[in-house]
């Protein structure tokens, strides 16, 4: 954010649009990169989330999984809070 | 081994500036003294005779010189002007099926035998137009603008690029406004430069005497005019010399107090 932006803040007025463009872009550039779409990502969230949650608990809410961009390198960076471990193998039995 | 300097001048989206581009800097090359030719590999909707003024001269293209029914002589049209410079239409606009990477290499190798520079103008797109001009391409400037659209399509250009190990691959950012950058309603050069992680070869800002300049069938790079727009393109030229020539600065292009007040606005706070 810079000095513009905030005083568009504190007037109510919308942030200059290159902002908005560069953060719109970096979206894009990442799912182009990568070549998922973005209904695909939230079908690899879901899954990676419940394949995390049979091992650990997972604070589903707060939990992030995303694709990151720099330098033409895309990433994808998952962020899950974990509560508290599950002290049971993931077949069932405990460990 | 040839030293010949074979650059694809590409940028996905169409109507940035590729071929304005392209004929800049084949003027300001020639000028400088190198021996540069510019092939229009966008043969179904070729424009770079029109930005040459050298559209009533064509007779021949790559395509007559590789079915051998002329001479690579009889095809290269040289520029009246500035006879340092040569254009050669990849083909002929009703002949769309022509054109393979293989032809392309074969013409290229033929222009690198008396040319130092080989300017390929390629047309827009991903599909095989672009595959084609790119074949024999050894380095890439890529074209674009500070705008969603343009920045977005340039990326997937630098990835086909970065895939078929074309290097080095370089950026010049065109139509700038500096105005708009200031007021942040426009994408920044950073912005940019961060978006596509590629080297800046030039900054070119927007300037009325393009418009007028293609008109006349005379690039600005031709005569003795000061604009902006000429300017940048003989700083390119020098820097794909080898020369070590400051870029632009779009802020100093508005001095004063309220240059600097908008400087002071477009400080990052966090």
């Amino acid at each position: 954010m810079t000095v513009k932006d905030f005083i568009d803040k504190l007037l109510g007025r919308q942030t200059a649009s290159a902002s908005t463009a560069k953060q719109r872009l970096q979206l894009v550039l990442a799912h182009d990169r990568s070549d998922l779409n973005p209904e695909l990502l939230a079908q690899m969230r879901r899954e990676i989330l419940e394949v995390v949650a049979r091992y650990v608990e997972i604070d589903i809410e707060e939990g992030d999984v995303s694709l990151e961009t720099e330098d033409r390198m895309t990433a994808l960076v998952a962020n899950l809070p974990i509560r508290r471990s599950i002290q049971q193998s993931p077949n069932g039995g405990t460990l | 081994m040839s030293t010949t300097r074979t650059i694809l001048i590409c940028s996905g989206k169409g109507g940035v500036g590729k071929t304005t581009t392209t004929a800049n800097l084949g003027i300001a090359l020639a000028r400088l003294g190198a021996r540069t030719v510019v092939l229009d590999a966008d043969f179904g909707l070729r424009n770079l005779d029109l930005l040459l003024g050298l559209e009533n001269r064509i007779v021949f293209t790559a395509q007559e010189v590789l079915a051998e029914t002329c001479r690579l002589e009889q095809a290269l049209v040289k520029h009246k002007q500035e006879p340092n410079l040569a254009l050669l239409p990849a083909g002929n606009p009703r002949m769309l099926e022509w054109l393979t990477p293989k032809d392309m290499k074969a013409i290229v190798s033929l222009l690198e035998e008396q040319f130092d520079y080989v300017l390929i103008d390629c047309p827009a797109g991903i599909e095989d137009g672009f595959k084609n001009a790119a074949a024999a391409a050894r380095e890439a400037v890529v074209v674009t603008t500070p705008e969603v659209a343009a920045v977005r399509d340039a990326d997937r250009v630098i990835g086909l690029l970065n895939t078929q190990g074309v290097t080095p691959v370089q950026l010049v950012l065109n139509r700038v406004r500096p105005k708009m950058m200031s007021n942040q309603e426009m994408l920044s050069v950073d912005d940019v430069t961060d978006i596509l992680a590629l080297p800046l070869l030039g900054l070119v800002f927007e300037d009325e005497q393009v418009i007028v300049s293609t008109n006349r069938g005379e690039p600005l790079t031709l005569g003795e005019s000061g604009s902006p727009a000429a300017r940048a393109y003989n700083n390119i030229a020098r820097r794909l010399q080898g020369e070590d020539i400051p870029l632009m600065d779009p802020s100093e292009a508005r001095k004063g107090f309220r240059a600097r007040v908008r400087q002071l606005m477009q400080t990052r706070l966090f």
